[in-house]
């Protein structure tokens, strides 16, 4: 074998003074970093395997360890920066796709950090969300133009179907495989205590988690894997995954050493292939038979399920919008590029796509311009990451938002972005039942609806400042947003004044 | 300095409003006279009246109120004018000359009738197609606005205190049997007569108080329908609102009123049956025309007034009655200065609405 030329981006930093050799740092770590040498009588570290989790560091009782950045680096280069020439020597070496987790690290710009938000002052009252009613309940679903009436002249107050949410956030799709058992348990049980909805993402549903089938979107992607009848009328909504902001216009990629156990018979699929699901649906090249999929899905639950299209947020994204507004879809989810995601191709993941703020800004405005925004309800994710950033895109024209790596951030997810190794050691984006075991659903569901009540509370705190007590008045309330630091072009873009206009 | 339309003003306001239920015509002197009470409302920024009834010679047709900046203005928009309608009078507008008045534009008014032939090939009916010749006018002729478009009634209009708005327009001259009237304190000094209130389209008018928090949503919303909200104020876009709702959607006074100020969900869960269902269809059928912050309006149309406040009722609003008559303003005074004997004087509360309606049989004659 020869060299291996890349140098090791952490340091493991033992203060041999506070270590104790309890060896909880060698049990804990999946990577298998840090070993106990008899002969020196202290702990030894692998730091080739550290990928920085931080759960040595979380779990040590006397605070001995830290992980730091390994200062030892390749000579400064502005053009060839050091992940660059690591790709490079990981491609020489093995011939692959490199493979990458979670959304881009790249500092590409994130709009939401430079829009700001507006409050009363003199002429119109703040409203006090402590001391009056402040409402962010959301119904998602298609709305008909007209309303009718029956020959008595009463109103006809039905509907189709629609989600109903207690606030405008929802846990984005992941599926039972990438991530764990008890973490899909965290997430249905909160949903179901939140009145909110969680989504199974492409790998079927765990037949323990049929009961939370009120709060569960039920995915369908190319793969169709774990799609049956009984699957498909679980669920409060059916979701059509077209595409994913982190890896646009490929399919779903679940590592073989993944699909054990339940995984696989969950997904109706042997044990240990990989799932790779195609990167079109093959019965969709087309927007009319995307009409057909959505009609078929409604016809096999008997309309009575609204269905979500969700699209990766790529270049032409206000067309394929109108598109789908116009396919019989009830809702449109938008991901955007910053999207996380369990595995995808690095370059993929780094390059294809836009930001969803810009997205969500330009479907906005043309279903308006079409008149048929009122018709279909639009979800937004690919990095919501506070209550923020959710107050910004339901005003840039969102009804709700997706999110799925801040959830992971509450259930003990550290971003060290290695879910595709599969050895989690936070018990989240793993099978192996001895990391599965360390997220306990009942700690991991309750720190899930802490995160949405806070979020929660800040949205009102938020709205109550603009004078507003529905959140249905801030969606599209652009007026309520200025931009800074932004160019005429992406002002125009985002439909937003500079700020000081 | 830039024209109201360009910028978005926040404004304070005064609001009053009277009818009779009977039907009895009352000169448009004693509205004027019941702004003076509320003086400090307004800053002499902006004044206005909507008169109903006033104009029984011409009721059949569409009494089309105009601002020219100059001669050619009126002579371009006078042509446009004979393109789609039958103009059966047109003049100036009788105005009486002030030194709290100045700098007034050119004020004509129009009584005109759609040309039949034209509503066969447009496929529209009479009252679509003033709307969106109307729209046109304000939105692409620069110099011209149209400040009202109803039948048998006519907004009036100008900058200044409401009371000398009055007696410019000679509106002792009119007789009506509803009369609206507003006063306005804006945050800045746009001087544009078209900025003032009433806002009105057809037959509709809206005299508001407050500043809405939830403006761009319904502005985003309502353009879809091909209104367009030229001057960016609350009053404007809760005009179209009322349009689409009752003239486009179909509905009633009370539905419509609570889709803008709709009950709390709260309120709704504890609800009956039908009424429960309603109200909880409506939100969800529009949640994009509720109106949140701060209003008051007085919604004026053919037969009758309605009243409204916020759901939190963040602006004042009181309503009285004297024999046929039934006043609403901000303050009492107002009422007291119209009618010193006014009874049951109430505050309706958030988001109720106060339908006053003429009686139908003297609907006939009026």
């Amino acid at each position: 074998m020869g060299i291996d030329y890349i140098v090791p981006e952490f340091e493991v930093v033992r203060n041999e003074q506070r270590c104790i050799h309890c060896r909880v740092c060698e049990r804990q770590c999946a990577n298998e970093v840090h070993s106990y040498s008899e002969e020196a009588g202290m702990m030894l570290s692998d730091e080739t395997r550290c990928v920085n989790c931080q759960r040595c560091v979380s779990l040590c009782p006397t605070r001995a360890l830290k992980i730091v950045k390994n200062p030892c680096s390749f000579r400064e280069n502005a053009n060839w920066q050091p992940d660059l020439i690591k790709e490079v020597y990981r491609q020489a070496s093995t011939g692959g796709v490199l493979l990458s987790s979670m959304g881009t690290p790249k500092p590409y710009p994130v709009y939401w950090d430079r829009i700001l938000i507006n409050a009363s002052q003199v002429t119109n009252p703040s409203i006090d969300p402590l001391r009056e009613p402040m409402e962010t309940k959301v119904f998602l679903g298609k709305r008909p133009e007209k309303i009718s009436r029956d020959p008595e002249g009463n109103l006809i107050t039905k509907l189709p179907p629609q989600i109903t949410l207690s606030m405008p956030v929802m846990f984005s799709a992941m599926s039972y495989g990438s991530i764990s058992y008890n973490a899909h348990a965290s997430l249905a049980r909160a949903s179901t205590k939140l009145g909110i909805l969680y989504n199974t993402g492409e790998g079927g549903l765990h037949e323990d988690f049929y009961r939370y089938g009120p709060n569960t979107i039920v995915q369908v992607a190319s793969g169709r894997f774990g799609v049956h009848e009984g699957y498909l009328e679980a669920g409060a909504a059916i979701e059509i995954k077209m595409g994913q902001g982190a890896k646009p216009g490929i399919g779903g990629h679940l590592p073989g050493a993944k699909i054990v156990g339940d995984v696989s018979r969950t997904r109706m699929i042997p044990e240990g292939t990989d799932a790779i699901s195609p990167a079109p649906h093959h019965d969709i090249y087309s927007i009319e038979d995307l009409r057909q999929l959505v009609y078929s899905l409604k016809e096999a639950t008997n309309y009575e399920k609204p269905v979500i299209v969700k699209v990766a947020a790529v270049h032409n994204i206000a067309a394929i919008a109108s598109g789908i507004a116009r396919s019989g879809a009830d809702i449109i989810a938008i991901d955007g590029f910053r999207g996380g995601t369990g595995a995808a191709p690095t370059r993929i993941r780094d390059n294809v796509g836009i930001p969803i703020e810009l997205a969500l800004a330009s479907v906005d405005r043309r279903l308006r311009d079409e008149g048929i925004r009122g018709n279909v309800s639009l979800v937004v994710g690919g990095s919501i990451r506070c209550a923020s950033d959710v107050v910004k895109a339901i005003a840039l024209g969102a009804d709700a938002c997706y999110i799925a790596t801040a959830a992971l951030l509450a259930l003990g997810c550290h971003l060290c972005r290695t879910c595709h190794s599969g050895k989690c050691n936070w018990g989240i984006a793993t099978q192996r039942p001895d990391l599965v075991k360390r997220l306990n659903p009942d700690i991991g569901s309750e720190r899930l609806v802490n995160l949405m009540n806070a979020w929660r509370h800040e949205i009102m705190e938020l709205m109550g400042g603009m004078g507003i007590n529905s959140i249905e008045a801030l969606k599209g309330n652009r007026l309520m947003l200025r931009g800074v630091g932004l160019s005429g072009k992406e002002l125009e873009i985002l439909g937003i004044s500079h700020a000081g206009e | 300095m830039e024209k109201e339309g360009q910028i978005r003003i926040p404004s304070g306001c005064a609001i009053a409003a009277v009818i009779s239920t009977e039907g009895k015509l009352m000169s448009g002197e004693g509205i004027a006279r019941s702004m003076i009470p509320m003086h400090e409302r307004s800053n002499g920024l902006g004044g206005g009246f909507a008169g109903y009834g006033i104009y029984p010679e011409y009721k059949d047709f569409y009494a089309l109120h105009l601002f020219f900046d100059d001669r050619t203005t009126r002579k371009n928009c006078e042509s446009f004018l004979k393109e789609y309608f039958e103009i059966v009078q047109s003049e100036r507008i009788p105005t009486r000359t002030i030194p709290l008045i100045t700098d007034e534009p050119m004020i004509w008014r129009y009584f005109v009738s759609p040309l039949p032939s034209l509503l066969i090939r447009l496929q529209l009916d009479e009252k679509e197609l003033v709307a969106r010749c109307v729209m046109k006018i304000n939105r692409e002729m620069s110099g011209a606005y149209v400040f009202s478009s109803g039948k048998n009634m006519g907004t009036f209009k100008a900058v200044g205190f409401p009371e000398d708005v009055g007696l410019f327009y000679r509106l002792e001259e009119y007789e009506g049997y509803s009369w609206t009237a507003h006063g306005r304190y804006p945050t800045n000094t746009p001087g544009w007569w078209g900025g003032a209130h009433p806002f009105t389209l057809l037959d509709y008018s809206v005299v508001h108080n407050g500043e809405i928090s939830s403006y761009d949503a319904n502005r985003r919303f309502i353009e879809m329908f091909g209104y367009q909200c030229t001057l960016q104020t609350d009053t404007e876009v809760i005009t179209y609102i009322m349009d689409y709702l009752i003239r486009r959607q179909g509905l009633t006074l009370k539905e419509a009123a609570s889709v803008i100020a709709a009950p709390f969900w709260s309120t709704i869960e504890a609800e009956k049956n039908e009424e429960k269902e309603r109200h909880a269809y409506l939100r969800m059928m529009f949640p994009s025309l509720l109106i949140t912050g701060p209003f008051s309006i007085v919604f004026g149309f053919t037969g009758g007034l309605m009243a409204l406040n916020d759901r939190l009722k963040l602006r004042s609003m009181v309503v009285g009655e004297k024999e046929d008559k039934v006043f609403i303003a901000s303050e009492e005074a107002a009422i007291r200065a119209l009618e010193p004997d006014t009874e049951n004087i109430w505050a309706p509360s958030g988001g109720e609405a106060v339908v006053v309606k003429v009686k139908e049989e003297a609907m006939k004659w009026v």
